[in-house]
């Protein structure tokens, strides 16, 4: 059974986001994702202060069969990244809703808001 | 048994379980007017005999010419073992075989030739080939684009004298991908690119810089300074290069570093023909590609990695897999990901005969004897060399006549003597591109003396004469 926090939202790409205190948000894939993926043994996540469109590609996670694009949940400005992943990408398998964070990124207000999905929304999705 | 895959029965009994009258009835959906029935300019089949009578003939005609023309492809002396060993049943196939761990041996041949290539560039990481030097170009600039992330740019300078194949053939497969290409002029004089020329495009956006060591014209590039020069500003250096040059020249994986900390070109590739490949009038041949780890994942096409199996034995694998083609789709790295195994066979095969000594033979004999055919060809009346700069074998003559009729002339006297430059390069006027590798004796370059001497006088005569 896949582990859905009830604080965070989703995508159908299985993303996670989380709002952050300051506004900003943590972006992450999911279990079921990096369960999916296996063995992750790549992350290459983008330059720091590039601007991205919600559904944009912003980061590559590889396993040792597959390699897929991560899509931006949000608009907005990246200002920061998970450095902690190009030495040890297997963080994403361990902790993907912590240590295996991939993004933050400043929310640009101007864009409108993508929908995303409550932990319910994606734990039926998963199940369809 | 039957030859054929599929036998009248076999498709009688296919089109049965779909409910298809014909196989003609699965193409349906194209308009009649866009079908083609006859095939015009295809003659009717030949029996085994008659084409092979029909080829025989054919070659025989390509004639027993003697050959001065490189531009890109290289005719070198190619020992009698190396195709007799990449002929093989082992190794004969153009393929990394389905199941490749199951074909150690191809995969070990494939390291080794990795091992080789990294040496010879003076890089950490090789690909197992891909299709074609000029096609290698592409790839690399496409890599570039990928690997580059102080650059928001899809801009590549790309010198004029890099070979104009390359520079027609890289377009051609980034055009629809918005890359743009600046083109950098080369120094009139002195036949490459100033590093003044550069100048002009500082502290703009680019991506890369290629260099091609030797250039088309042969002469040699001062890539120290330009590899510093693109670091500097933040751009990869793209190095093409000539293998068989690498056995004298500094390698790409250590140009540069005159002043700053950083040295090295990024990303090497070119053209692998040189390495025991025949000419065969244009292909196949096979292109290479090295980089740095640190680019390892921007890297088209497969790689071959040294593993362990469970049991703690040493075996082969292919690796880094996952953005190739078959996994990525349309986001592969590229998805032009022929390599050329059997070429890449020989070309390990003939390096491992060679060894770093023979190789080294190679590379100064042909720089000799473009010397002395150099020398020779000045001696004609009418003949001057073209550019001032060091070169390795290849060198462009400016002739006091139209470049054309003069080779026309030489190739009735069964010589091949250059290539006219006129369409890819007027303004140099009437310029005569030629090469002698190890295997132009002294004998040759002299009948090729003779002969241009004896074209030239019988022209002017002519001109004389009218």
């Amino acid at each position: 059974m896949s582990n859905i926090p009830s604080d965070l939202q989703y995508t159908r790409s299985h993303e996670w986001v989380r709002g952050l205190p300051n506004g900003q948000v943590e972006v992450g894939i999911t279990h079921h994702a990096q369960e999916a993926l296996g063995d992750l043994v790549f992350v290459e996540v983008p330059q720091l202060d590039r601007r991205l469109t919600a559904g944009e590609p912003c980061a590559v996670v590889e396993s040792v069969k597959a390699a897929s694009d991560v899509y931006s949940p949000v608009s907005g400005r990246i200002v920061a990244s998970n450095d902690d992943l190009a030495q040890r990408p297997e963080l994403l398998n361990q902790d993907p809703y912590g240590a295996g964070w991939l993004i933050r990124i400043e929310l640009d207000t101007s864009a409108p808001r993508g929908a995303l999905l409550t932990a319910a929304e994606y734990a039926q999705f998963l199940a369809e | 048994m039957p030859y054929v895959p599929h036998t009248p029965d076999d498709i009688t009994r296919m089109l049965d379980v779909i409910g298809a009258q014909s196989i003609d009835d699965l193409f349906d959906e194209i308009p009649a007017a866009l079908k083609t029935t006859t095939l015009n300019g295809v003659p009717p089949a030949l029996s085994e005999m008659e084409i092979a009578r029909l080829l025989t003939e054919r070659a025989a005609s390509d004639g027993r010419s003697l050959n001065f023309i490189g531009a890109g492809a290289y005719e070198h002396h190619i020992p009698a073992p190396v195709w007799a060993i990449a002929t093989r049943g082992e190794f004969y196939s153009a393929y990394t075989p389905y199941q490749a761990e199951a074909s150690q041996g191809t995969l070990q041949l494939i390291y080794e030739y990795q091992s080789m290539m990294c040496a010879l560039t003076g890089m950490e990481v090789s690909n197992a080939s891909l299709y074609d030097g000029a096609s290698a170009l592409a790839e690399a600039c496409l890599m570039a684009v990928r690997a580059n992330r102080a650059s928001n740019a899809r801009r590549i300078l790309l010198p004029r004298a890099v070979n104009p194949t390359y520079c027609q053939v890289a377009r051609a497969i980034t055009c629809n991908q918005n890359i743009e290409f600046a083109v950098v002029d080369f120094d009139r004089r002195e036949g490459r690119m100033p590093l003044a020329a550069l100048q002009a495009y500082r502290g703009q956006d680019f991506t890369a810089l290629v260099v091609q060591q030797p250039n088309f014209f042969g002469n040699l590039e001062e890539v120290d300074q330009l590899t510093d020069w693109a670091h500097a500003n933040n751009l990869l250096v793209i190095a093409v290069v000539n293998p068989i040059s690498l056995a004298l020249l500094k390698p790409p994986g250590e140009w540069g570093g005159l002043l700053a900390g950083k040295r090295g070109a990024d990303i090497v590739c070119g053209e692998g023909q040189p390495l025991g490949v025949p000419l065969a009038s244009g292909g196949p041949y096979f292109g290479f590609m090295t980089t740095r780890m640190q680019h390892v994942r921007q890297m088209p096409g497969r790689i071959v990695g040294r593993t362990e199996d469970t049991e703690g034995r040493p075996g082969f694998s292919l690796t880094l897999q996952a953005r190739e083609q078959h996994i990525r789709r349309s986001k592969a790295t590229s998805n032009i990901c022929t390599n050329q195994g059997l070429l890449v066979t020989a070309a390990t095969i003939y390096m491992a005969l060679l060894g770093a000594a023979g190789l080294k033979c190679v590379a100064t004999a042909s720089v000799q004897r473009t010397a002395e055919l150099v020398r020779a060809l000045m001696q004609v009346k009418g003949v001057a060399a073209a550019f001032d700069a060091p070169r390795f074998h290849e060198t462009v003559l400016r002739l006091d006549r139209p470049v054309a009729p003069v080779l026309a002339a030489l190739a009735e006297r069964g010589i091949l003597g250059g290539l006219d430059l006129g369409a890819s390069y007027p303004e140099l006027g009437n310029a005569l591109l030629v090469c002698a590798t190890e295997t132009k004796l002294d004998v040759d370059i002299d009948a090729y003396a003779r002969a241009l001497a004896g074209v030239m006088q019988a022209s002017r005569d002519a001109r004389g004469a009218a």
